[in-house]
C-alpha cells in the first residue's frame, strides 16, 4: 500500500522551487486575461523574492526527500540562492528593454521562473535522471527565450541554433547516463561512489564511455571548447536581457552539476584531471584569442564567457575541497560582474537604433559619465584588476592550482588574463578616448535598472575589497551528502 | 505443443508479418493499419511474458492513441494513393545501408545467443547485471509502486517539462495581433467572428 503521508512530509525540501513554479503558473494564468496582464511582472518579481527568502531560510540545513531523489545539501541550497538572485536581476534588467523593443509579453517572466526551477532541480539532486529532467526543464524555456524577438531574424536564428545544439547535447548526455547505468545498474551518484572500484573493475570500459559522453553533453551547455561553436551566435542573436540570463544562470547551473558529477560522483577516475587540464587550457585560450577579433560587444562578451568557463575548469583539474569552493566563488563573482556588464549593454541598447557595436560606445564618457564609470568597473572586474571581485576570484582559483602543484596551469591562466586585457580595455578606450562627430545619444535610466547597476557595482567593489563574507559562503557550500 | 507455444507462434508470426507489410506498402493508410496489427500482436507477446501493464499500454497508447493520430494526420494532409519512391539512392548510401543491416543482424544473433546461455545471470551480485526482481514483474502494481514512490519526483518533473514545452511552442507559434500589421488583424477578427457564430 502506498503511504501518501510520507510523501507529503517531503515538500519542505523543495519549498523555494515550488514557490517559483506556482509563481510561473500564476503568471501564465494571469497573462491570458487582458485586465490582469499588467500584474504579471509584479507577481513574478514577488514570487521570486518569496522564493529567495525561502532559499535563504533553508541555507545551512541538510535535507533529503522524495526517496533520495532530492538532496538539498549546503552546496545545493547555496546554488538555489544564486539562481534565484540571477532570475530576479534578469527580470529587473528585462522589464524596460522588452517594452522598448515591443516584445514585452507576460510569458517571458513565466519562462524565466520555470527555467530557474529547472536549474534548482538539477543542482539539488544526486540522481542522474533528475539531473537530466532538470536540465531539460531549464533548457526548453531558454530555447524559447532565445527566439523571443520573433520579428528579428537574428533572434530566430539564435533560437533554432540553440534548440538544435541543445537537443544534440541532450542526446549525448542521455547516452552517457545510459552507459553509466548499464555499467553500474544505478543512476544515483551516491551508490556509484560507494561501489566505484567494483564497478570500474567489472565494467570499466562502459563506465568510461558513459562519463566521456556525459562530459560532452554538459560541455555543450557550459560552452566548453571544442563544443562552444553555438555560443557567439546565440549570445548575439538573443534579446540582450536573455543573453545576460544565459551567461549567468544556465552557466552556473551547468557548473553546479558538473562539480557534483566530476568532483563527487566520478572523482575516482584519475585520468579526468589531465583531461580537464587540456580542456581548461583550450577553453581559456580559444575564448580569449577569438574575443580579440570581435567588433560587437555582445559577441565579445560571448567569447569572454567561454574564456571564463575555462578559468573555472581549472578547478576540475585541480580537484579537492579548496578548488571546489574556488569554483563556486568564481561562479558567483562572474555572475555578479557579468550581469552588471550586460545591464550596461541593455541600457545602451534601449537607445534607438543601437546594435551594441563597439563604435556606438564612442563619446559615452561625455554623454553619460556615471554609466561609463560603472562600465569601467565591470570591465576591470572581467579583466581581473584589483580591487574588484574579479581579481580576488582569479587569485583564489590560481592560488589553489599552484598549491596543488598545477603551476603551469596557473601560469597559462595568468597569461590568458593578460591577453584579455587587450579586448576588455578596448571598451574603455572607445568610450573614453575615441572622438565622435555628433554627441552620443544619452540613456534613460529606470529605477529597476539603476537598482541592478547599484547592486552589481556594490557587489563587484564591495566583495572585492572585503571578500571574507562571500568566501565563507563559498567554503560552507561544499558537498555534504546524506 | 502447449497452448502457450501455439499462441506465441501465431502472435509472433503476425507481428513480423505486420511489420514487414508496414514497410512494403506504398499506401500510407495501409502502412499504419499494418503497424497497428503488428503492435497488437506484440501486446499479446508482452502479456504472455507476464508484463500485463506493458501489453495494455501498447494497445491503449500506441495502437489506440498515437497511430490513430497518425491516421488523422495522413487524412488531413490528404496523402491519397501511392507515394513515389523518389530518386534511386547513390551506391555509397546503399553500401552503408547494407553494412548497417548486416551489423544489426549480427547484433541480433549475439543478443539471442547470449540470452540462451545462462552466464548472463550467473553473477547476480555484480552491479553491472540487471536481474528480474519478482516473478511477475511488470504488473500494474509493480509499475505503480515504482512510479508513485521511488520515481514520484522525476515522474512529476516530466509533467512540468511537457507543460513548458507546450507553453513554449504556443508562444513561438502564436500569431499576435500587433505582429503582422493591419492585414493580419482583419483576418484574425474575421476568424473570431466565425468562432462566435
Amino acid at each position: 500500500m502506498i503511504d501518501f503521508s510520507s510523501v507529503a512530509d517531503n515538500f519542505n525540501v523543495i519549498y523555494p522551487e515550488l514557490a517559483l513554479l506556482i509563481g510561473a503558473f500564476a503568471v501564465l494564468l494571469l497573462g491570458t486575461v487582458k485586465r490582469f496582464a499588467g500584474l504579471c511582472t509584479s507577481v513574478a518579481g514577488l514570487t521570486a523574492l518569496i522564493a529567495l527568502w525561502l532559499a535563504v531560510d533553508q541555507f545551512g540545513t541538510q535535507q533529503s526527500g522524495f526517496f533520495g531523489m532530492v538532496t538539498c545539501d549546503a552546496f545545493g541550497s547555496a546554488f538555489k540562492i544564486i539562481f534565484i538572485a540571477i532570475a530576479i536581476v534578469t527580470m529587473l534588467i528585462a522589464h524596460r528593454f522588452m517594452i522598448v523593443k515591443q516584445i514585452a509579453r507576460p510569458e517571458f517572466y513565466a519562462l524565466v521562473l520555470i527555467s530557474t526551477f529547472g536549474m534548482i532541480v538539477m543542482a539539488n539532486t544526486t540522481d542522474m535522471i533528475v539531473m537530466f529532467l532538470g536540465l531539460e526543464i531549464m533548457s526548453v524555456p531558454l530555447y524559447v527565450l532565445a527566439g523571443f524577438a520573433r520579428r528579428s531574424l537574428q533572434s530566430n536564428e539564435a533560437g533554432i541554433k540553440y534548440f538544435v545544439m541543445g537537443a544534440f547535447a541532450s542526446a549525448f548526455l542521455l547516452m552517457g547516463i545510459a552507459f553509466v547505468f548499464g555499467a553500474s545498474a544505478t543512476t544515483d551518484l551516491r551508490r556509484i561512489v560507494a561501489d566505484f572500484s567494483y564497478i570500474i573493475y567489472h565494467s570499466g570500459l562502459y563506465m568510461y564511455v558513459g562519463i566521456a559522453l556525459i562530459l560532452v553533453g554538459f560541455g555543450f551547455k557550459i560552452g566548453m571548447v571544442p563544443f562552444h561553436a553555438w555560443v557567439p551566435d546565440v549570445y548575439q542573436g538573443a534579446p540582450t536581457p536573455v543573453t545576460a540570463f544565459f551567461s549567468a544562470g544556465p552557466k552556473a547551473a551547468g557548473f553546479a552539476v558538473l562539480l557534483r558529477l566530476f568532483m563527487f560522483g566520478f572523482e575516482g577516475v584519475a585520468e579526468l584531471s589531465s583531461i580537464f587540464w587540456v580542456l581548461a587550457v583550450l577553453t581559456m585560450t580559444a575564448g580569449n584569442v577569438l574575443a580579440l577579433l570581435q567588433d560587437n560587444i555582445k559577441r565579445m562578451l560571448a567569447y569572454s564567457s567561454i574564456a571564463h568557463a575555462g578559468y573555472i575548469l581549472i578547478a576540475f583539474a585541480v580537484g579537492g575541497e579548496d578548488a571546489l569552493s574556488a569554483a563556486i566563488f568564481y561562479s558567483i563573482a562572474y555572475a555578479i560582474f557579468n550581469l552588471g556588464a550586460f545591464a550596461v549593454v541593455v541600457l545602451l541598447e534601449t537607445r534607438s537604433g543601437c546594435r551594441s557595436d563597439f563604435s556606438e560606445l564612442a563619446g559615452l564618457s561625455k554623454a553619460s559619465p556615471y554609466l561609463c564609470a560603472v562600465l569601467a568597473l565591470f570591465v576591470f572586474a572581467l579583466t581581473g584588476f584589483p580591487p574588484t571581485i574579479g581579481f580576488f576570484g582569479k587569485f583564489y582559483l590560481f592560488s589553489t592550482a599552484v598549491k596543488a602543484g598545477f603551476i603551469w596551469l596557473a601560469v597559462i591562466g595568468v597569461l590568458n588574463s593578460f591577453v584579455s586585457v587587450y579586448y576588455y580595455l578596448r571598451v574603455l578606450k572607445v568610450s573614453y578616448f575615441d572622438r565622435v562627430e555628433q554627441p552620443a545619444l544619452s540613456v534613460s535610466y529606470t529605477p529597476a535598472i539603476t537598482l541592478v547597476l547599484l547592486i552589481t557595482a556594490a557587489g563587484t567593489l564591495g566583495f572585492g575589497l572585503f571578500p571574507q563574507k562571500l568566501l565563507e559562503f563559498a567554503q560552507s557550500a561544499v558537498f555534504a551528502f546524506l | 505443443m502447449t497452448l502457450d507455444l501455439v499462441i506465441f507462434l501465431i502472435s509472433s508470426v503476425v507481428a513480423v508479418f505486420g511489420a514487414t507489410m508496414m514497410i512494403t506498402q506504398r499506401n500510407p493508410i495501409a502502412s499504419v493499419l499494418f503497424m497497428i496489427l503488428s503492435l497488437l500482436a506484440q501486446a499479446v507477446l508482452y502479456i504472455q511474458l507476464g508484463a500485463l501493464f506493458m501489453g495494455a499500454v501498447l494497445v491503449i497508447v500506441y495502437a489506440g492513441a498515437i497511430l490513430v493520430l497518425f491516421l488523422f494526420v495522413i487524412m488531413l494532409l490528404n496523402l491519397r494513393g501511392r507515394e513515389s519512391l523518389g530518386q534511386p539512392s547513390p551506391p555509397i548510401s546503399l553500401t552503408v545501408k547494407y553494412a548497417l543491416a548486416v551489423l544489426f543482424v549480427l547484433e541480433l544473433i549475439m543478443v539471442v545467443k547470449s540470452s540462451f546461455s545462462s552466464d548472463v545471470f550467473a553473477d547476480a551480485g555484480n552491479p553491472g547485471v540487471m536481474v528480474m526482481q519478482t516473478d511477475n514483474f511488470g504488473a500494474v502494481n509493480d509499475v505503480a509502486v515504482l512510479l508513485f514512490q521511488r520515481y514520484l519526483y522525476p515522474f512529476e518533473l516530466t509533467s512540468i517539462l511537457l507543460l513548458v514545452a507546450i507553453v513554449g511552442a504556443v508562444i513561438l507559434a502564436q500569431r499576435s495581433r500587433d505582429d503582422d500589421g493591419p492585414v493580419d488583424a482583419a483576418s484574425s477578427g474575421e476568424s473570431e467572428g466565425k468562432a462566435a457564430e
